[in-house]
């Protein structure tokens, strides 16, 4: 084995191991995309709110003497009872009243969302850094130790974090396939107004659809959370989905999953081996932005996006 | 048809053998006539026939698959609508494309757009030759305006006018340009018999006081055959018939593809 | 004085061109001008011009940069703050390394240095439209923000990569005290106000609003994508380069890295918004707006009794801030500048509307 293949291999893991949250931020635009149309720039706020709401509760509970188990059952609940209510009254002030307007305006609606949420959630549960813990294993264990000297490096939260994306994108695509709900949802993905004209309500589909999302914020809050700490950097860390999106494409729950490996794997390897060494690093901070970038350039509706004919 | 001040003249446009295709699904088969300098061509057909994908090809919108266009002895294999329009063609759409955050005046202004010179700089001071360029193109769009009898929504947004006020509006637009050949799609869709005559009323004085050469679409026949010097017949992409609005009339191909299911 | 139009003709073509075509309107900016010029001078105190009017001056001329892409030519920008930066940072190395240049041509030309980062990030609008532009320009942001922190060039290699701007000589005159400069930034934010007016009433700003109603169309009656779509790009930068510049060199005075942070960006698509898009005024509006809530935050509820903590100001800021923009998409997207107009017809016509 040559040397430097262990260090290597160690980075790119670490990288697609931190690609997989960025995915599941992404997740949650592309639901929303895929149903609405609408490109929700809240999704990231959305997961700092959704971890707030987690943490605090939890936090709470325990100093009512609640056991730390039950907390933790509650406080879920709890933060995911506030998702679907967010997701109730976006729906009804936001996107009701901005119904066939332009994309670009509701974009700016969820601008505008985003700091709503943010002010709001640091109003009521503070704006502190918390600790997240909710028992997943934290320690770091060594791969192939029989390969490499001193094996590769992992952090078993990683896996864990790993281990739930897959399960969501499983419990996601089942969702979508089988149920009717999900056939609904595809059905209004594809079109508005004929979608209406059978029959589906838009209104409701799109409170499920957000409330999905919700969740979904929810799960990334918490994984981020217990690795990171809750605090409001997590906000604009969970920017970095923008990037996975344009890879991705907008529509796609593998592109989802898939460009956030390569966005999580390539910044890291790119601070590791031309940051640090050239620069003085901190690459990290826009390297996945340029990488999308360039492949816009290149292909604008992404890895899996489908290419749209324009019509006059 | 009363005598023209200008009469019919040489080949202006060729259209020769032009196939266009979206993936598998042919839009345009083969296709070959030309227009000829001073005369109102029509080209008609039933839905789907290729009628605006053909003027899509003309003004560079686009490309041809095979086949070839020629304007003014210019052959052209790939080209821009931006550069079409440079080279003076204007057009309206079936669906109106107008600015719709604009003014009419704006908008009749934005036909004038590539005759207007003053750099960047002399814009920002707005003094001496800028404002002297914006008032003499001010001046020829209020003579449009006047032409076309808008006067009185200069300054309104095109996108709260009714129907064939924008119809006329981007009829007005097309005009700023003084294009040498003006492609109409559909002009008349949706209008009422009163507003239809108007707008017949407009073509043939375009085409008369200015001598611009025109190509319209049309589901009208009555208006076709009235205004139209002659008339190209398409059916799922493939030209049936051309001539005068006569000899089209009567020919069976077109009679069995069209007009006998028209009327 | 009654708001009317009747009875001033238009006898040609350059008198309904004016920028104020009604005599009232005319009146009342020569008002505004004489109190800005004479009247706060004689009565501002130096909190009033440090604090909240050169700021407000400055911004409006950054959101005047933004609302020429975003509003005139329909090509949304997140990286605003970064241009801010261009034109602060290329105005502070102008200055440093070629020492006899002009404070104001120093300006000019970190304007243009900014114009030419805001082409080389405009080149992805060509291909790519809306959100998918958001993010490019996100890129711009990030980029900008990591090379003035890391690379140590830019900051003269101070070590804490923070920056003393020069002393302001204005061709001899040494703008000083915080009502010179003042009335240094008023004079300069005016002029572009002029310029920016100008360009959108005339050829330039028909090219960059026809891209933005109808990108086709617009190519087809002969605009070039790339010409309209860069230009506006290069003129906003441009624009939101000297205030940049302003920024660092009048107000900040010294400044450390990401002093032009994302944060800043979204401060300025907010004025836009709520000032009203496409639309000169309404930067002025929507900057005053911007800077007036958290004034309102810090002084209402100390005079009622119920001081809030800093935190909440800025918790409550955001939140006022989100539900403005929300509410200004729904109820009238081109904000306040639009309501200020609906205004003045309806004023035109009162007492007797029918």
């Amino acid at each position: 084995m040559p040397e430097f293949l262990g260090p290597f291999l160690e980075v790119l893991i670490g990288g697609l191991l931190a690609g997989i949250l960025y995915s599941l931020v992404a997740l949650g635009f592309v639901l929303i995309f895929k149903a609405s149309g609408v490109f929700n720039f809240a999704q990231g706020a959305m997961v700092l709110f959704a971890a707030l709401a987690l943490v605090r509760s939890i936090e709470v509970l325990q100093s009512w003497g609640v056991n730390a188990g039950l907390a933790i059952v509650i406080g879920f609940l709890f933060s995911g009872a506030l998702m679907v209510a967010l997701a109730f009254a976006v729906e009804r002030m936001v996107l009701r009243p901005l119904v066939n307007q332009e994309g670009i305006i509701l974009f700016m609606a969820t601008i505008g969302i985003t700091f709503f949420i943010d002010g709001f959630g640091q109003q009521i549960f503070g704006s502190d850094a918390y600790q997240l813990d909710i028992g997943i294993p934290k320690e770091s264990i060594f791969l192939l130790e029989g390969v490499f000297e001193g094996g590769i490096l992992v952090n078993e939260l990683d896996l864990w974090a790993g281990a739930t994306a897959g399960l969501l994108v499983l419990g996601l695509a089942l969702f979508f396939q089988k149920t009717r709900i999900g056939r609904a949802l595809r059905a209004v993905a594809d079109d508005h107004q004929a979608a209406q004209s059978v029959g589906i309500p838009l209104n409701h589909i799109w409170v499920i659809v957000w409330a999905v999302a919700g969740i979904v914020a929810l799960v990334a809050g918490t994984i981020w959370g217990s690795k990171l700490g809750v605090q409001f950097s997590i906000a604009q860390i969970a920017l970095k989905a923008l990037p996975v999106l344009i890879l991705g494409g907008f529509t796609s729950v593998p592109g989802a999953i898939i460009g956030g490996l390569i966005i999580g794997a390539g910044e890291k390897l790119a601070e590791v081996y031309i940051g640090l060494p050239y620069f003085d690093g901190g690459i990290e901070n826009w390297f996945a932005y340029m990488l999308a970038l360039v492949f816009l350039l290149i292909r604008p509706q992404g890895l899996f996006g489908e290419r749209i004919i324009e019509r006059i | 048809m009363s005598a023209r001040r200008r009469p019919i003249g040489d080949t202006l446009l060729v259209v020769d053998g032009v196939s266009l295709s979206f993936g598998g699904v042919k839009a345009l088969t083969d296709v070959s006539f030309d227009i000829r300098e001073h005369e109102i061509l029509a080209i008609i057909g039933p839905n789907g026939a290729g009628k605006s994908s053909m003027l899509n090809c003309i003004n560079g919108f686009y490309h041809p698959s095979a086949g070839a266009i020629t304007f003014r002895g210019v052959k052209r294999a790939q080209m821009r609508p931006h550069e079409a329009a440079m080279q003076g063609i204007a057009r309206t759409f079936q669906n109106i494309a107008l600015f719709k955050g604009m003014s009419t005046l704006d908008n009749i202004m934005t036909g004038r757009l590539l005759k207007m010179k003053v750099g960047l700089a002399g814009q920002a001071v707005h003094l001496g030759p800028a404002r002297a360029e914006e008032l003499a193109h001010r001046a020829f769009c209020e003579r449009i305006i006047d032409f076309l009898e808008i006067q009185a929504v200069r300054k309104t947004p095109v996108g709260r006018l009714p129907y064939g006020l924008q119809k006329r509006v981007e009829l007005g637009r097309a005009l700023a340009a003084e294009p040498t050949l003006l492609l109409l799609d559909e002009p008349m869709a949706g209008m009422n018999l009163e507003e239809k005559q108007d707008m017949c009323r407009f073509i043939l004085d375009v085409n008369d006081e200015f001598g611009t050469t025109i190509c319209l679409i049309e589901h009208d026949m009555g208006v076709v055959m009235d205004i139209s010097d002659r008339v190209v017949v398409l059916e799922y992409g493939r030209k049936i018939a051309e001539g005068t609005p006569d000899v089209v009339r009567a020919n069976q191909a077109v009679i069995d593809a069209y007009l006998g299911v028209a009327h | 004085m009654l708001y009317r139009e009747a009875g001033q003709y238009k006898t040609s073509y350059a008198e309904d061109q004016q920028i104020f075509p009604i005599r009232q309107d005319r009146i009342a900016v020569a008002l505004i001008v004489a109190v800005a010029l004479v009247a706060v001078p004689l009565l501002a105190s130096d909190y009033l011009y440090t604090a909240i009017l050169i700021p407000f001056l400055i911004l409006s001329l950054a959101a005047i940069g933004l609302n020429i892409l975003v509003g005139y030519c329909g090509q949304i920008s997140l990286g605003t703050g970064g241009f801010m930066a261009v034109g602060a940072y290329a105005a502070y190395n102008l200055c440093l390394r070629i020492e006899w240049l002009p404070l104001p041509i120093a300006i000019l030309l970190a304007g243009l240095i900014a114009a030419l980062a805001g082409i080389l990030f405009g080149i992805p609008s060509l291909r790519i439209k809306g959100f998918y532009l958001a993010v490019a320009t996100l890129a711009a942001q990030f980029f900008i923000d990591w090379l003035f922190a890391r690379i140590g060039w830019f900051t003269n290699y101070t070590p804490s990569g923070s920056i003393v701007a020069p002393q302001l000589n204005v061709f001899g005159w040494i703008v000083d005290t915080p009502m010179e400069k003042y009335l240094f930034t008023l004079i300069v934010v005016a002029l572009f106000a002029l310029v920016a007016k100008n360009l959108v009433r005339g050829r330039i700003g028909r090219t960059w609003m026809a891209i933005r109603d109808m990108d086709i169309a617009a190519e087809i009656i002969g605009i070039r994508p790339l010409t309209a779509k860069l230009s506006a790009f290069a003129v906003s930068s441009f624009f939101v380069g000297v205030a940049g510049a302003l920024w660092g060199f009048v107000h900040l005075g010294s400044w450390e890295p990401l002093a032009f942070g994302i944060n800043r960006s979204f401060q300025l698509l907010f004025m836009i918004i709520i000032g009203g898009l496409g639309s000169i005024l309404g930067c002025f509006l929507g900057a005053a707006f911007i800077m007036i809530v958290p004034l309102v935050l810090n002084q209402v509820p100390t005079a009622l009794g119920i001081p809030l903590s800093t935190a909440s100001i800025s918790h409550m800021e955001a939140m006022i801030f989100g539900v403005m923009i929300v509410f200004f998409l729904i109820v009238e997207p081109h904000g306040f500048a639009r309501l200020w107009s609906l205004a003045k017809e309806k004023l035109r016509i009162w007492p007797f509307p029918h």
